[in-house]
């Protein structure tokens, strides 16, 4: 049986109180509670305080480059499916620096989960705008208050019919737990957006703006349906509903591929006697 | 009627003497979706496996229908080294075509086109193509008269036509080819056509690109990821038909970044990656070279060079990425760079890369370009029943605990074992790090790592493929090559032998590390040394200056957009 320290503890690199903590526990409990060990486990990692989090559990990883992140999760993913592929980065790094990658990965279904750190603001370049921060927000780079309108992350993911789209918050820890569970569970790219506060940055997000705010979406609600999942995107401000959102069931890239059907490509070998015969073909 | 005609022309306007050997060039031209390339390639087919070398160039604008495009085949029953400027047959599929390139005709060239153009060339020979079929056959048509006039057996033709369109497609074509060469007979021209060639032996007939593709495969790629670009869509292309075969997966990413990431990360899981690009999309690939090297990551680039700077001559060729690619990605690591100048090069140095990539662990190079990529001509068949491939995974059992990924050792090769298929956890990392892969600010620690990667480019050096030298050691002149112009070098050097000159050549087939003991001492032994070069600035004469401090003082270049010929050497010598 796996127990979370089996996932180890490591001092950071983090300010005190920030919510990158409680979401490195909550990615902890939720890997435990799904059974898988660590070397199970392919963490993807982008650049900026919340890409640091995988070097603070014990797993595989990756750590490449800014904004990069789900293109290596994707390559690694048809070279062996049987790993758990987890990319986890900042909303800068999935949202700014990798939109295109972002849009791309949601229309391929690859199965891999993305676990976004949301604070709305870039905490270690100090201070600047985010693709999330809302209008009319003010920083040190944008004095005159942001004038680009957000970028939503879950409204854009639904548009392309994401396979799972989730929003946690790092003070609702359960609930997090939970979904990141059904996240790793589904086969397909999910995206789960987690919002959380930045101590030193960002200082109307607070840990008290959220708690006023976030609400989980009672059990009634059906995140299969695709029209409710948009509108319910839409909702931000005096009440942000966490957990499922939208979910469907393609089928995952890697599904189409008829070579993987043979194994992964890890273990495949070059038959050289067919090779032979394809290099007939140009006589 | 008896018409003379000679398609084995004495001497021609201006024209350099050719190498010992009866060839013959054959241009077809036309507009874009003439089919021009289709009837090419049927050509280039039946003239293989009717036992003869060849050497095929094309040229095209980038577009899809209109413009003017051209497809060249140099044939001999000697192995043809490069391409060929003057025109024997001129097979116009329109009548723009007589008009560009009547000037490079030899003498006695021929001009095959549509005889209600009315020509009033001499050897102008005017088909009835209405009686022969519909408008869109006629090319086969063309073809098929010039095939005839070479002397290739119709049968040869029609087995082409039949491989290319099954014996369904086929049928329009093989009466419109029975009616040409029914024609051609009917003329009862004289004409000298090229010696038969009993028992041929058994060719491919394949281009750069695809041998590059099939030497990747027999290195075990399994993953390759691109973004459409000319010229080097065409090794994604060649992948992706045999896919299903050889059990690879090629994906079309959302753009070059996104390319080669994924084969980064497709290639730290296990499975031997490759992108194949140009330079506009390289340029965007720069930063995950940098990636490779620091997280040790084997990945292949293949560069299909094309004329910048940026959008340049899209379908053009240039050899002028050198410079960027020895210098690409930021920061310091080793790499090695491979410009093989023909198809078994273009097969045995990707396989080499591929190796090199896996055993030193980094991003490795091979260089192509545009009119290479396109060029199509005969090789033996590769005997591949015994070739290694790379095998990623180490024994898991045999590193010792705990797993270092980053295990600082004598040569600075680590043991690289792939994540999941141990107990061993695999931690990479594109920060600096620590020997077990989490990022770390020690500063003491970061110059040892630095060292650690860098003497992995000791191993790389002291494999590095000497150039290939050809000549007398003393020599008046030493032509000095790189990748595609090799061909053209050593045939304007077989040219101006001729002439009782003392000609040398010296092929670089692997571009760096450049190691000076390998060829200083031919350099110093030449009277006069010249590098060829299909760019403007000399990057291979600029490399070797600083490498060695010898100057080459006097360089042949070509950046016109159209690739270096034996004639255009023999021309600015």
């Amino acid at each position: 049986m796996v127990d979370i320290k089996d996932y180890g503890d490591y001092k950071t690199a983090w300010c005190p109180g920030c919510g990158n903590f409680p979401l490195l526990k909550a990615v902890k409990q939720a890997l435990v509670k799904r059974g898988l060990e660590p070397h199970q486990v392919l963490f993807i990692a982008g650049i900026g305080q919340a890409a640091k989090t995988p070097h603070y559990l014990k797993a595989n990883l990756f750590n490449g480059l800014h904004g990069r992140c789900l293109p290596v999760a994707t390559g690694a993913k048809l070279a062996n499916p049987g790993l758990v592929v987890i990319a986890e980065s900042g909303d800068g790094c999935m949202y700014s620096e990798g939109g295109n990658h972002f849009l791309a990965a949601i229309r391929r279904n690859i199965d891999i989960t993305v676990l976004v750190h949301n604070n709305q603001i870039y905490g270690l370049t100090k201070g600047q705008a985010r693709p999330t921060s809302d209008e009319g927000f003010t920083t040190k780079a944008q004095p005159e208050g942001v004038a680009l309108a957000p970028f939503n992350p879950l409204a854009v993911a639904i548009a392309l019919h994401a396979g799972f789209v989730g929003r946690g918050y790092v003070g609702l820890e359960d609930d997090l737990v939970q979904l990141l569970v059904q996240a790793i569970n589904h086969r397909g790219f999910s995206l789960v957006d987690i919002l959380q506060p930045c101590v030193s940055f960002n200082r109307v997000n607070t840990y008290q703006w959220y708690k006023e705010r976030c609400k989980p979406l009672p059990s009634s609600y059906d995140p299969t349906d695709w029209e409710a999942a948009i509108r319910l995107s839409q909702q931000w401000g005096d009440e942000i509903p966490l957990g499922v959102i939208y979910r469907n069931n393609r089928p995952p890239f890697e599904d189409h591929l008829p070579t993987l059907k043979k194994g992964p490509l890890v273990t495949q070998t070059v038959d050289r006697a067919r090779l032979a015969k394809v290099m007939e073909t140009y006589g | 009627m008896k018409r003379k005609l000679s398609v084995t022309p004495k001497g021609r306007r201006g024209a350099a003497p050719r190498a010992a050997g009866i060839f013959k060039n054959v241009l077809i031209g036309g507009e874009a979706g003439q089919g021009l390339q289709t009837v090419g390639h049927l050509l280039a087919k039946s003239l293989v496996r009717s036992g003869y070398s060849i050497h095929a160039t094309q040229t095209y604008e980038s577009r899809v229908r209109g413009g003017h495009n051209t497809f060249s085949i140099r044939v001999g029953p000697e192995k043809v080294l490069a391409e060929q400027e003057a025109i024997d047959i001129l097979i116009a599929l329109n009548e723009e075509t007589i008009d560009l390139h009547q000037k490079e005709l030899t003498k006695t060239g021929l001009i095959i086109g549509d005889g209600e153009w009315q020509r009033k060339e001499k050897n102008w020979i005017g088909l009835p193509l209405k009686e022969f079929g519909e408008k869109t056959y006629w090319n086969t048509a063309c073809m098929g008269v010039a095939a005839g006039l070479i002397g290739l057996d119709e049968q040869v033709v029609a087995k082409a036509i039949e491989d290319a369109f099954g014996e369904k497609g086929s049928k329009e074509n093989w009466k419109v080819l029975e009616a040409s060469y029914h024609w051609l007979k009917k003329q009862s021209l004289d004409w000298e056509k090229l010696p038969d060639i009993p028992r041929p032996a058994k060719r491919l007939v394949i281009n750069a690109h695809e041998a590059v593709a099939l030497g990747a495969i027999s290195a075990g790629v399994k993953f390759c990821a691109f973004y459409p670009m000319s010229p080097s869509t065409s090794i994604a292309q060649a992948l992706i038909d045999w896919a299903k075969e050889m059990d690879l997966v090629i994906e079309q990413a959302e753009d070059e970044i996104a390319a080669i990431n994924m084969a980064i990360g497709a290639s730290f899981a296990g499975a031997p990656s490759m992108v194949p690009t140009s330079g506009g999309g390289f340029a965007l690939m720069v930063e995950a070279v940098s990636l490779a090297a620091i997280t040790e990551t084997p990945v292949v680039i293949v560069i299909g060079q094309r004329s910048g700077p940026a959008t340049g001559l899209a379908t053009r060729t240039e050899q002028s990425d050198l410079g960027f690619v020895l210098h690409a990605g930021h920061g310091e690591f080793p790499r090695a760079v491979f410009a093989p100048g023909t198809l078994e090069e273009c097969f045995n140095l990707t396989r080499k890369a591929f190796e090199l990539a896996e055993k030193y662990q980094g991003p490795m190079f091979v260089l192509t370009d545009h009119s290479f990529a396109d060029s199509y001509r005969d090789m033996e068949p590769m005997d591949v029943s015994k070739l290694s491939f790379v095998r990623p995974q180490g024994d898991p059992s045999s590193v010792k605990t705990p797993y270092l990924r980053y295990r600082i050792t004598r040569k600075g090769i680590s043991p690289r074992l792939l994540p999941g298929l141990s107990k061993h956890l695999v931690v990479a990392d594109s920060h600096e790090h620590t020997e077990d892969g989490h990022l770390t600010e020690n500063l003491s620690l970061r110059p040892k790592m630095v060292d650690k990667r860098l003497r992995k480019g000791d191993g790389i050096r002291s494999e590095v493929i000497a150039p290939d030298f050809q000549g007398d050691r003393k020599s008046e002149v030493l032509l000095i090559s790189w990748g595609s112009t090799k061909g053209a070098a050593e045939e304007a050097a077989v040219q101006w032998r001729s002439r009782k000159r003392r000609v040398a050549t010296l092929h670089f087939s692997q571009v760096w590390p450049m190691v000076p003991d390998q060829f200083v001492k031919v350099l110093e032994q030449s009277k006069q040394v010249i590098c060829v070069e299909s760019n403007a600035t000399g990057q291979l004469a600029q490399l070797i200056r600083k490498e060695t401090g010898f100057v080459i003082k006097k360089r042949i270049s070509r950046y016109d957009g159209l690739p270096i010929t034996p004639q255009y050497i023999l021309r600015h010598l």
